[in-house]
């Protein structure tokens, strides 16, 4: 299968299991708020362009928008994420040249400890600035720190089960051919 | 005028990722005064023909419940047929008559139209259900929404044939009511705490309340008919420094499983609205 028809039917899988499941769930509590679909940003392929990073995260996230009637507030957050995810690559690649060798970042390829930072951080601002957006209307200062730290608490354990459940088998390839 | 030229090259990236952030933010926070979102109208039609098809497939799990529900509205309307009264004086018989066209001149002010619920959120702070609606059976933004069981909320944008209702659990939201017993008006807010509890606030201290009194909608608000049930006390939170009571609500409506609801248009809104903003006019 080719990698431009992967990424679009991951596009419409996260926003449905985002929308249909995880935003279906009854409520754990306040603070916690099941986010998953962003994973997908953090497996768009090393290859693409900073600006082509963006603009997919941006139409994704306002699609997800437009399905919770919150236009901008998803779209604002992802292109964040899109816009800093070259930097963390660059910063937690150890072997040389592993986003030439491989195709996208995953456990295969950068390894468990870079890749699960990555992940992290990444998870840390996508979330930050989502409910800081959110803090902006209302919310205190508690509410801001608490939805941070659990939020990001559940994601990452989705996270962690998806990476699990669908292991990508990453090719090795030679920046030779 | 080069250096412009390297300048934007040299940060094209990051000029492209300002660009990005200012149209979603643009996006939001004209969203959030208004209500009324950039190309809302044609995403509506697309999010609301998919929230269909997964509705019809959740909708037989619910059916017994909506059934339920149904019955108990039922059984309640039946018990407000004129006939179940009788009059203790024989001679005062009470004709019932469909056709209001005498002296009194009766009109019907509000109109009531059925809807399905087909797409609905609970877990956010900001709530919207999806109604399959619109433009083209007559429903216009402002148009009061309730369920079998209680109110929903107000309809706050509108495609050809679906609509977005703001429910009761969006921070935004604010409706007038009052307590069924004595009257005293108050305004229903939502925290963003909890998706089972509402607050109800300005009740003035000269009221009596009491845990398990209900709260029904008030006549002055023009988007719903008075005496629809709200929620009922659940706490009355005593604030020593104010005059007024905080009181915590349990809403009469089950957001979880929210089914059928009815669309009520008043046909004398605009012209109350009008009134009203005359008035402020000339003050």
């Amino acid at each position: 299968m080719s990698e431009l028809l992967k990424n679009i039917i991951r596009f419409v899988l996260f926003i449905f299991v985002q929308v249909f499941i995880l935003f279906k769930m009854p409520p754990l509590h306040r603070f916690i708020t099941p986010y998953l679909y962003y994973l997908y940003i953090l497996w768009l392929p090393f290859s693409m362009s900073r600006a082509g990073l963006m603009s997919v995260a941006f139409f994704f996230g306002l699609s997800l928008d437009y399905f919770m009637h919150t236009p901008g507030l998803h779209a604002a957050a992802c292109v964040l994420i899109a816009y800093l995810r070259p930097f963390i690559v660059n910063m937690l690649i150890s072997q040389e040249g592993a986003d030439k060798n491989y195709l996208s970042p995953s456990i295969t390829s950068m390894g468990w400890a870079p890749y699960g930072t990555y992940v992290f951080i990444l998870t840390l601002f996508h979330h930050g600035y989502l409910v800081f957006l959110e803090w902006l209307s209302f919310g205190s200062f508690l509410y801001f720190i608490g939805k941070v730290t659990a939020t990001t608490g559940i994601s990452l354990l989705l996270i962690l089960l998806t990476e699990l459940l669908f292991f990508r088998k990453e090719k090795f390839r030679t920046n030779t051919v | 005028m080069r250096n412009v030229f390297l300048f934007i090259r040299k940060y094209a990236n990051f000029l492209f990722f300002l660009v990005l952030q200012i149209v979603a933010l643009s996006f939001l926070f004209r969203y959030n005064k208004y209500h009324e979102a950039a190309f809302m109208n044609v995403a509506g039609e697309i999010t609301g023909n998919l929230d269909q098809r997964y509705s019809t497939v959740e909708y037989y799990f619910k059916l017994k419940k909506i059934n339920d529900q149904l019955a108990a509205e039922n059984a309640r309307l039946n018990q407000m047929i004129k006939e179940n009264y009788e009059k203790p004086n024989a001679s005062g018989k009470l004709v019932l008559d469909t056709v209001q066209l005498d002296s009194l001149r009766q009109i019907q002010k509000f109109t009531w139209l059925d809807a399905r619920v087909v797409g609905s959120t609970v877990s956010t702070r900001t709530n919207f259900i999806t109604i399959h609606r619109g433009s083209n059976q007559g429903v216009r933004p402002n148009m009061g929404v309730v369920s079998p069981q209680g109110i929903v909320g107000t309809v706050v944008n509108v495609s050809e044939n679906y609509s977005s209702v703001m429910t009761m659990l969006h921070t935004q939201y604010k409706v007038v009511v009052k307590l069924k017993n004595g009257g005293d008006r108050g305004t229903v807010e939502w925290d963003g705490m909890s998706p089972y509890y509402v607050t109800l606030k300005d009740i003035p201290k000269s009221a009596r309340v009491q845990k398990g009194d209900s709260v029904v909608t008030s006549p002055t608000s023009s988007l719903f008919p008075g005496n629809i049930m709200v929620g009922t006390v659940e706490e009355v939170l005593d604030d020593r420094s104010s005059n007024f009571y905080t009181l915590r609500l349990k809403p009469a409506t089950d957001f979880f499983n929210i089914e059928y609801v009815y669309v009520i248009s008043n046909s004398q809104a605009e012209e109350q609205k009008r009134m009203e903003d005359s008035t402020h006019k000339k003050f």
